[in-house]
């Protein structure tokens, strides 16, 4: 295949053409059906759970069956879906369109990658034989005395691991060493900034994750002791090495979500970003602080109380880059002339859920309330609107924005519009409620509670249908644009980012031209856009 | 390499350049991955010195020595190889790659006399937190030795296929890389391990 044949990268057909592909795109699309297969997946499991906490007793399922629940819906959320979707997904379609360059610097390994992710959830999909009830994080000591198959699963979330190391790696070099000329780092897009601290955070947390894992999967099957008290081992150690990984992670979980905010709100609001610097290094800045704060995961794990209260205050200063970046979005806004497409909704929406969670963060960072709060709803509350609230509707506004771009037809707007508010109510009263659950004392992970939680979990349950609602109406919305929707024209949006100066969808080669970069993509507003 | 994705025709200089940046950043997981190994060995190694002290007695030294030299030698063996590779020669590329898989070799068959003997007096990764470790770091630096031979091997017998000339050696440069890398954890593990006790 030449340069510039003129015809888009979606045009060969066969399994095989996707299969051994060593195009970025097609490896970005294959990870997005992927991981959208498994965050539906992963919501199958969210409603059984919801369903069964409708009353106080256990009455659908055992109270075995309901941790496996919980275990199943939470592993595959995080590992195999939030953690990839954006970066794997979306950053390897876009990353090098953005840099304008003709793909990542390794194709063989990207592709290789995607295999490994994939063989890891097989094994994963293949220890559920024996279901999983040590809930996501696989906590020793039970993690190692359980029936279950810690041992597989450990294997299979290593391959992931693996396959994430790589992908951060490929990464890294390709923004290094590929940029188009003239594409300095200070005039990248900010999504390629948030990746590129994301690889960082890949390329550093995920070994210790991996082996962390690989010493589980040995102390069960050599009997080494590392984490067994009666061998001299500790149990608190198994919590520091997985939350060295762990919490950084949070950080991988939404930085590129950041990243996509970035993009979204200058071009629906025609302004230039604002504090386009700041933004740019307070991503570094957030993977930087990211590792400093793991053990405020631990502060009732019996660690010394002065190291409780340095990771406590600690802890705060991760809040300082993300209200840098919250702060500039909504100084772009100011005076904008902003419209309310879909994406612009999802960007929105991230802005608003996205403080909630943030501002609830203080309130378990710090030691005194932590210590009321831990484990109770509170915290399932916090996270969902950050990791949900945060990460999916930043993802969601991703792939609103880049549809036309990956498939060269445009969604339907009103459809995309009443999905979304669908969504944002479901959202909102699902796990609203569970801060008001959490500050009364619901704990979280039990499958029966006291009949005084009732009321609030019925709004809950009633919540996440109507979230449900929205999501099956979005992915119906995509299905209809793949199959029905007007062609796409090139620049839909009127961007100023390289991606949108190519066809949609683009060619094999992504441009006719390595293109020639003169000016930072955020000139909205300006002479040219 | 004509057939290749349009993305691996990029200038050479650009992908030699990406392929060493991208196998440093790799070796600094490896680094991370044995990270959290050595952070265990002293965490409990403050946890109980009396244990560590009367356990590493049962390690032998001179094996251990010995590892050490047949080690560094091939790490000789790789520089000189891949100096030859710039220099054009194949064929004593090839030569010095033989002798380093070969002292790899000898490396592991040591180590198989060395777990005999500890498992046919009963230590075993189960014994105490010592042989954990002792087991954990070597079978995992093991395993790593078993990759390296793997790559180095790879690279001989392309090299025999007359894939690399003084213009493209990228992957020899980057196997003697991984190779350094391999002997250079077992330089840190000889002394915590066998000697200081």
């Amino acid at each position: 295949m030449s340069a510039g044949d003129g015809k888009g990268y979606l045009s060969e057909r066969g399994w095989r053409s996707w299969a051994f592909t060593l195009d970025h795109k097609r490896i970005g699309v294959m990870y997005l059906c992927t991981t959208i297969f498994f965050f539906l997946l992963g919501g199958v499991f969210a409603l059984l759970l919801r369903l069964e906490l409708l009353s106080p007793q256990a009455r659908y399922f055992s109270n075995h069956a309901y941790n496996v629940f919980f275990t199943l819906h939470g592993a595959m959320m995080i590992f195999l879906f939030i953690i990839p979707a954006i970066p794997s997904g979306l950053g390897n379609f876009l990353i090098p369109l953005h840099l304008g360059a003709r793909d990542v610097a390794f194709p063989r390994l990207n592709l290789a990658s995607y295999w490994v992710f994939v063989a890891g959830f097989l094994v994963i999909v293949g220890s559920l034989v024996a279901p999983m009830d040590t809930g996501w994080t696989f906590y020793t000591p039970y993690s190692a005395k359980t029936g279950a198959a810690v041992t597989t699963l450990s294997l299979g979330v290593f391959l992931i691991g693996m396959s994430s190391i790589l992908t951060g790696l490929n990464f890294i070099v390709t923004i290094h060493k590929l940029r188009a000329p003239g594409m300095s780092f200070l005039r990248m897009p900010l999504f390629l900034w948030s990746m590129y601290a994301t690889s960082i955070i890949q390329v550093v947390a995920t070994p210790v994750v991996g082996v962390t894992f690989l010493l589980l999967a040995a102390e069960r099957v050599l009997g080494v002791g590392f984490f067994d008290p009666a061998k001299g081992g500790d149990p608190v150690l198994f919590q520091h090495f997985f939350w060295f990984y762990s919490h950084p992670v949070v950080y991988v979980m939404i930085l590129p979500a950041m990243g996509i905010v970035s993009e979204v709100i200058p071009v629906f609001s025609r302004k230039p970003i604002f504090g386009y610097k700041a933004i740019a290094y307070s991503s570094l800045a957030i993977a930087f602080l990211g590792f400093l704060v793991w053990a405020h995961h631990m502060f009732t794990s019996g660690m010394s109380p002065l190291a409780n209260a340095i990771f406590s205050f600690m802890t705060f200063f991760v809040a300082v880059p993300t209200a840098v970046k919250v702060f500039n979005w909504i100084a772009t806004l100011y005076r904008g002339s902003i419209t309310f497409e879909a994406p612009m909704l999802y960007a929105l929406t991230f802005i608003f859920l996205f403080i909630i969670g943030g501002l609830t963060g203080p309130f378990l960072g710090a030691l005194a309330t932590n210590v009321q709060l831990h484990d109770t709803y509170f915290v399932v509350a916090h996270f969902h609107y950050t990791m949900m609230g945060g990460t999916v509707m930043g993802f969601f506004a991703g792939l609103h924005y880049w549809f036309p771009k990956i498939t060269g037809r445009m969604l339907n707007e009103k459809a995309a519009r009443a999905s979304w508010a669908l969504i944002f109510l479901g959202f909102n009263v699902t796990f609203f409620t569970m801060f008001f659950l959490g500050v009364r004392g619901m704990p979280r992970r039990y499958a029966e509670y006291l009949p005084k939680y009732h009321s609030e979990n019925v709004v809950a349950t009633i919540g996440s249908v109507i979230l449900t609602l929205g999501i099956l109406a979005m992915v119906w919305n995509f299905v209809q644009g793949l199959r029905s929707g007007t062609p796409a024209p090139g620049n839909p949006w009127r961007a100023l980012s390289l991606e949108w100066q190519t066809p949609s969808p683009p060619e094999t080669e992504n441009f006719h031209e390595i293109p020639l970069v003169t000016d930072w993509p955020y000139g909205y507003g300006t002479k040219k856009a | 390499m004509g057939d290749a994705h349009p993305a691996e025709r990029h200038d050479p200089a650009v992908a030699f350049e990406s392929a060493k940046l991208g196998v440093w950043t790799f070796l600094a997981t490896e680094v991370l991955l044995f990270g959290a190994l050595f952070t265990a060995y002293a965490v409990f190694r403050l946890k109980f010195p009396a244990l560590f002290h009367a356990e590493h007695e049962k390690l032998d030294r001179v094996l251990g020595a010995a590892n050490t030299v047949v080690l560094i030698t091939s790490s000789l063996t790789v520089v000189l190889g891949v100096d030859a590779a710039r220099r054009g020669r194949m064929r004593l590329l090839q030569a010095y790659y033989g002798a380093t898989i070969l002292l790899a070799a000898v490396f592991l068959g040591v180590k198989y006399v060395e777990y005999g003997e500890k498992f046919h007096h009963g230590l075993h990764p189960g014994t105490n937190i010592f042989f954990s470790l002792y087991f954990m770091l070597t079978g995992l630096h093991g395993i790593h030795v078993l990759l390296g031979m793997g790559v180095l091997a790879y690279v001989l017998v392309m090299a025999g296929r007359g894939r690399y000339s003084e213009e493209y050696r990228t992957p020899v440069e980057m196997s003697g890389l991984y190779w350094h890398f391999v002997d250079l954890v077992w330089i840190y593990l000889f002394p915590l391990l066998y000697l200081a006790g």
